[in-house]
């Protein structure tokens, strides 16, 4: 074999007194997909900071087909062939596809006469090459989000890129366009296009790679072929630890009915005729596609969008459900997708964060009683186990597992009954996730009514009682737990025109 | 002491120059110029104790110099017909609350962007007080300057009401749950909204508070002189807004608290007397105001590019 695209060797990078990298090694092949793979914090994002020029190492070489490469930035990573498609697409919403695509790769003056008609070819024929049918005159920000990743695709193989860096980018997919990303992949490693790969699903990682490479605490702990390692070693790499269990084995037998969805709907939001039960106890997962219309639900149930058809029951009473002050007042929470924005608020402190929906209770004169504050804090970091230097921390300075902790512990305060959880271990590290499940499995053995939305199939299948499905704004099927993956995918991908007549 | 850096260092900054005029002007301390000094920043306090909240919410108020001169009249035409001066003073508050509740209601209620409305806003009431009074002086009657006191009786009375609202606004913000509240409609009104909080009432709220208070200042400022002028708050808004930004809170929202709006406050005041001590000449006034701002707006700048989490 030739040189290899890219080559790192002992890379070192330090912030402040925080070592991010302390020795990686790392190559990638012409042709190859190459997986890398670590736990929140273990050094993907320096990593490929690095490699794209936005940071520089302290130590340690980079070699590009066969050049040592110093002082790297970000213009001379982009002649090197070196391309990164983030997870979020960092297009310009309000110009169009071709005028994206042409900002990234035209060169010129700026006074210079544009060209629309090859603009606009040479957009059309970069997207076919990956199979995207997108048009080139529609406006970025009417296009979805795995449609805006295959246009930094398309940027990507149009600026010549050798080396393709994805960050987490099935993150937001639903299952056909991952099925279409993939197949994208396969046509860049195909041309002979060195693909790094990044992921916290396994199951792709299998699917997809070639090589996988692990990093722990900043250090690449090992390179192997993806088909000498199962699951569970590739864990055992990451974590550095056995884990006996994927997910955690219900515990408790459902109790008495909950809550009743009868015939629910919501114009405004496009959920319709939806009908379920959850009993307290019991974890109902909601799985679906992308867009199918999970989190729409959870938020009617939770008075965003209130519902103007059907019936919902909570413990024998009718609810009329308008704003989430009632929804609270009636024992309702609800930890949002999302949670960097919606779920807390990054700049508070996690004290405040853990009081927000508890004001009245807490604080009855509304003068605010920093001493309860600061106890009930300490509370749930200690019982969720939230790494911080105390309550006085600021939510953005942790992780996103711990993020997720303090987001969980809000609503935990308000003592729910009913607790909906949208998307709990989206972005979360493995070791981060296996506490949230355990958690959870906990909450409903204590009689927490829970229903758990995620677009991780795995996680919708090990974790629920029962679960439900829906497609196109309404639920197209209940199955029970422990369902395969098959019949559950079967139900999401049939989408009923029925329930619209 | 770590939170509180960025108001420790204007308050530092503001004792610096304090020092140096007691070293070089002792002049300054004289304790009837120095009265008069407070006495005429005392209606800018009141109004910046709102605005800091206004901002802190993620909002802006620049109406507020056209509320003033609005609230100056209507107060001036009261007190001409014989309205007791207690009397006036509610009137001249709810006369802002209302100028308030307008902005509040445009920006809370259809959600439009603050800087526009309160920009319409602005040039709507200026023009209109315009064309009403035709730039006519109010004579007010007796019994309104210093509010039926004597001068020094008067002035100490303005001074102590206004840092009154300072404390009692200051200690609210940081000890109530509407306080609370404040801070994380600025920092992320969604997720305020998602934990069962109401950023809109909120939000409509805080205009109307600033509003109030700005009509509670335009009456001790026209307790201060025998007539009203029908411009007296014209570019209020900028000297508040200033006064805001140079004690630390944040422009962008969430940040910031009423203790530094004062230092600020009280720092851009000092200028010109400062330079009058100093026999500089008083052209200097507004470039080294301005200076202080930047070296404000660049500090805040640089530390949430170190500093920030995003």
């Amino acid at each position: 074999m030739s040189s290899p695209l890219l080559a790192l060797s002992q890379l070192t990078k330090s912030f402040g007194g925080a070592r991010a990298l302390r020795g990686v090694n790392f190559d990638l092949q012409a042709g190859e997909v190459h997986a890398l793979l670590g736990e929140n914090g273990a050094g993907k994002s320096t990593l490929i900071k690095i490699v794209t020029g936005a940071h520089q190492p302290d130590g340690g070489t980079i070699t590009v087909a066969g050049q040592i490469v110093a002082g790297l930035t970000p213009a001379a990573a982009h002649a090197l062939g070196i391309a990164c498609i983030y997870q979020q697409p960092a297009l310009f919403p309000d110009l169009t596809v071709a005028e994206n695509i042409a900002l990234r790769l035209e060169a010129g003056s700026a006074l210079r006469r544009v060209d629309w008609p090859a603009r606009r070819a040479r957009a059309h024929d970069l997207l076919a090459r990956i199979g995207a049918s997108i048009a080139p005159t529609a406006e970025v920000r009417t296009l979805s989000m795995p449609e805006q990743q295959l246009v930094e695709i398309a940027c990507a193989l149009g600026a010549g890129a050798r080396i393709v860096i994805m960050d987490e980018p099935t993150a937001s997919l639903t299952h056909q366009e991952q099925h279409l990303l993939y197949a994208v992949v396969r046509d860049l490693r195909a041309h002979g296009v060195g693909v790094i790969y990044i992921s916290h699903r396994l199951e792709e990682i299998f699917m997809l790679a070639d090589r996988v490479t692990v990093l722990r605490d900043g250090q690449s702990v090992g390179t192997h072929p993806v088909d000498t390692l199962t699951e569970a070693a590739l864990i055992r790499l990451m974590v550095g630890r056995e884990m006996t269990q994927i997910y955690p084995p219900a515990e408790s037998v459902p109790g008495d009915t909950l809550l009743t969805v009868c015939d629910v709907g919501c114009a405004a939001s496009g959920v319709h005729h939806v009908s379920f039960d959850v009993r307290a106890g019991e974890i109902f997962g909601l799985g679906g596609l992308v867009g199918a219309g999970r989190t729409e639900l959870a938020r009617v149930l939770f008075g965003l969008t209130p519902a103007d058809s059907g019936e919902i029951t909570l413990a024998g009473r009718r609810l009329s459900l308008g704003s989430p002050q009632e929804a609270i007042a009636h024992g309702l929470a609800y930890v949002p997708e999302d949670r960097r924005r919606h779920g807390v608020v990054l700049d508070l402190p996690i004290a405040h964060n853990v009081t927000m929906a508890i004001h009245r209770p807490l604080f009855p004169t509304t003068w605010l009683r920093f001493g309860a504050e600061r106890s009930l804090a300490l509370e749930f970091i200690r019982d969720l186990a939230v790494k911080c230097a105390g309550p006085a921390a600021p939510v953005g300075s942790l992780s996103g597992g711990n993020q997720q902790k303090v987001a969980l512990a809000r609503w935990l305060a308000t003592k729910p009954r009913l607790l909906i959880l949208d998307e709990p271990t989206q972005g979360v590290d493995v070791g981060a996730k296996g506490e949230i499940h355990r958690l959870i499995r906990r909450l409903a053995k204590e009689g927490l009514a829970v229903i758990l939305i995620s677009s991780d199939l795995p996680e919708v299948l090990g974790m629920s009682d029962r679960i439900g499905v829906m497609a196109g704004g309404t639920l197209t099927a209940i199955l029970p737990g422990h369902s395969d993956a098959h019949t559950v995918m079967a139900a999401a991908l049939g989408t009923p025109e029925k329930g619209a007549a | 002491m770590k939170t509180y850096f960025r108001e420790l260092s204007v308050a530092a900054a503001l004792g610096v120059v304090l020092l140096a005029l007691a070293v070089f002007a002792p002049a300054f301390y004289q304790p009837q110029p120095l009265l008069s000094l407070l006495t005429r920043e005392a209606p800018t306090l009141v109004v910046a104790c709102g605005m800091a909240l206004v901002i802190i919410s993620r909002q802006i108020d620049i109406s507020v110099g056209s509320q003033f001169s609005v609230c100056s009249v209507c107060a001036g035409l009261l007190a001409a017909r014989g309205w007791p001066i207690y009397l006036v003073l509610p009137a001249s508050a709810a006369c802002g609350a209302f100028l308030g509740a307008i902005n509040g209601a445009l920006v809370a209620g259809l959600r439009l962007p603050s800087i526009v409305v309160t920009l319409a806003t602005m040039v709507t009431l200026r023009q209109g007080l315009n064309l009403v009074r035709q730039g006519e002086f109010v004579n007010l009657p007796d019994g309104i300057q210093w509010l039926g006191l004597g001068q020094t009786a008067g002035q100490w009375l303005i001074v102590l009401t206004a840092l009154g609202l300072l404390v009692a606004f200051g200690l609210a913000l940081r000890h109530l749950a509407a306080g609370r509240l404040v801070y994380a409609i600025g920092s992320d009104a969604e997720a305020a909204r998602l934990a069962g909080l109401r950023p809109q009432l909120s939000t409509f709220l805080v205009f109307v508070l600033l509003g109030a208070l700005t009509g509670l200042a335009a009456l001790l400022n026209v307790a201060q002189s025998p007539q009203v002028q029908p411009l007296s708050g014209s570019g209020l808004e900028l000297k508040v807004i200033a006064a805001v930004v140079v004690g630390g809170v944040a422009i962008s929202g969430g940040r910031g608290n009423l203790w530094g709006a004062f230092a600020g406050l009280l720092l851009l005041a000092c200028v010109a007397p400062a330079l009058t001590h100093l026999h500089v000449e008083a052209y200097w006034e507004k470039a080294i105001q301005g200076a202080i701002i930047l070296l404000a707006v660049v500090a805040d700048g640089l530390r949430s590019r170190k500093g920030g989490h995003r």
